[in-house]
């Protein structure tokens, strides 16, 4: 499989995320927006780990070129996962002050 | 075609239209409902790149626990689909152009790139996505950052509390 049918599939959801994150008002959406930027970059760094994978196999048999990558993702998803629990941590507190989850009550903090 | 690259496009058509529908839908449950459908595409994608683990991480730790967070607090609210007000029309106009030319600015770029041209993705040979030798390299050579991302869960839950807290 051609590496760039990954790198346009990733490209497409990344895009998507950010259009959604500059259209809904809904914090919670944009969040999950977010959440999907993500995983599109996860899904690359899997292709690309795979790549170098195959690349390194031809030069040596049994070496294990690219595991770094897919360490890499583990680690985007342990941060990831901290990240949703004190944003939506966040969110519940916003909700509570101000009775909406409207990213516009967002743009006054100083208040 | 071969059977790899049906299962290739059918996940990638699946994971696109689901992720349009998170931002079609007007209900934040059903949006919360296809972004779940995103994922278990994605851990699809993991499953035919051979990396077992992150496939099995992926649908545990986001579709089961992040999503399940999301619902939870979404239900908490009790936000209403009429109740979200809607930006200007125009402002959703231009983030539509915006995302839609940041996606044709990075695709001209992969497209004439020379670097990657030809390269191939291995999908179904090597070892590198099994729980094996990812363990040993996670213990071996990263076991520093495993043990700060401890760290960095405690500051996190501490964090949630606080905030939940007030």
């Amino acid at each position: 499989m051609p590496i760039q049918y990954y790198i346009f599939l990733c490209l497409g959801l990344f895009s998507i995320g950010v259009v959604g994150v500059l259209t809904r008002r809904n914090a919670i959406i944009v969040f999950m927006c977010i959440e999907l930027m993500l995983n599109a970059v996860n899904l690359l760094l899997v292709a690309f780990s795979k790549m170098y994978h195959g690349l390194g196999l031809q030069t040596q048999p049994g070496s294990l070129a690219g595991i770094d990558a897919q360490i890499f993702v583990f680690f985007i998803m342990v941060v990831a996962a901290a990240e949703v629990s004190v944003g939506l941590a966040i969110i519940v507190m916003m909700y509570r002050n101000v009775h909406s989850v409207d990213i516009n009550f967002l743009n006054r903090l100083k208040n | 075609m071969s059977t790899l690259e049906i299962l290739f496009f059918a996940l990638s058509a699946f994971a696109l239209v689901s992720a349009i529908m998170v931002l079609l839908s007007k209900n934040p449950i059903h949006s919360v409902l296809w972004l779940i459908l995103v994922f278990f595409a994605i851990s699809g994608h993991y499953v035919l790149l051979n990396a077992q683990f992150l496939a099995i991480v992926n649908i545990i730790v986001y579709a089961g626990a992040i999503m399940v967070l999301f619902l939870f607090v979404i239900m908490l609210m009790n936000v209403k689909e009429d109740k979200e007000p809607q930006k200007k029309l125009w402002v959703k106009l231009v983030g539509v152009v915006a995302g839609g030319s940041f996606l044709l600015l990075l695709v001209a770029l992969v497209k004439q790139t020379t670097q990657i041209q030809g390269k191939q993705v291995l999908l179904k040979d090597g070892v590198i996505g099994l729980i094996h030798p990812l363990g040993q390299v996670l213990f071996n050579d990263f076991v520093v950052p495993f043990e700060i991302s401890s760290v960095l869960f405690l500051s996190a839950m501490v964090g949630a509390v606080i905030i939940g807290k007030k």
